[in-house]
């Protein structure tokens, strides 16, 4: 990435860069005229994640307290809803509602594995930017693109760790 | 709002009215957050399985359960310094905004008393 942006193909951003008097002017932020970067996806994800983390991730901290506190039988039933064994689900009448939502909370605890592991990449991101560095384009943009990369490459090398040792 | 000096016309303005302390402490905590959530990731991974035995055996001895304590306090705080900066920036009628604010810390405390609370009783021995 050079220091200014060219306007590409797009009719209205074209006429909008040439406009002024110098060509291959930068483009200011515009309510309507954008495209998707790298730098708004991690700053969205960090945000979704965070949220996410915050009431289905505290929530399931609380659940596996909460059961081990209160006993063996608790823990039993908050493993068995939480991470139910698939092959012992009973797939008929008010069976097919319980493996559905059994089914949903694997996904929502691989989920909640994910958001932890991308709000970290993007947390240490903002740790570098925080102390003013790391806003050259090309290094912000690098950042922007490793930063979920790392996330998903951890959520994968936890589960591989976890269910093949 | 004053009218003298540029730092005066400024100060108390914007969505949520003040925030270097907010900004900081959310970074004091989300550097707890990091060594906390870490070292129970880590912790998971060197259980030699997530049953009750297991689990109750590690979570019960002082350290792990002081950081687990501190863990649930940690990510709480950071949780609803969070959500508050979302609800700041979504909710915009005054007393709407009030309202989610008073929601969120009642959660906030709760969950996280309920959290330590349960860490304590493990520790403290009540547990089959």
């Amino acid at each position: 990435m050079g220091g200014v942006r060219v306007a590409d193909g797009k009719g209205i951003r074209k006429s909008m860069a040439e406009a002024g008097t110098k060509k291959n002017r930068p483009l200011s932020p515009h309510l309507q005229i954008w495209r998707w970067g790298p730098h708004m996806l991690v700053s969205i994800l960090h945000r979704v994640s965070g949220s996410g983390l915050a009431f289905a991730g505290l929530g399931l901290l609380l659940w596996w307290l909460g059961a081990l506190a209160s006993g063996p039988a608790a823990y039993e039933s908050f493993a068995g809803w939480v991470w139910a064994d698939l092959g012992t689900l009973d797939w008929s009448g008010t069976g097919i509602l319980t493996g559905l939502v059994k089914l949903i909370l694997k996904i929502v605890v691989v989920g909640i594995s994910w958001s932890f592991f991308t709000h970290m990449s993007s947390g240490l991101r903002h740790f570098v930017l925080d102390i003013g560095a790391g806003f050259e384009l090309g290094v912000n943009r690098l950042g922007s693109i490793l930063a979920p990369v790392a996330g998903i490459l951890l959520t994968v090398a936890f589960w591989a760790i976890l269910l093949l040792r | 709002m004053g009218n003298g000096t540029s730092i005066g016309r400024v100060r108390g303005l914007g969505s949520a009215k003040s925030g270097a302390h907010h900004w900081l402490l959310q970074r004091f905590t989300a550097i707890g957050n990091l060594l906390l959530v870490l070292w129970l990731v880590v912790s998971i991974l060197m259980l030699p399985n997530l049953h009750y035995a297991s689990v109750i055996e590690w979570i019960v001895k002082p350290v792990p359960a002081t950081a687990m304590a501190l863990l649930v306090i940690s990510t709480f705080w950071h949780a609803r310094l969070g959500l508050q900066v979302v609800v700041e920036d979504y909710v915009h009628e005054h007393a709407n905004k009030f309202a989610c604010i008073a929601a969120l810390n009642l959660a906030a405390f709760g969950g996280a008393a309920f959290g330590v609370f349960c860490i304590i009783r493990l520790a403290l021995g009540a547990h089959a």
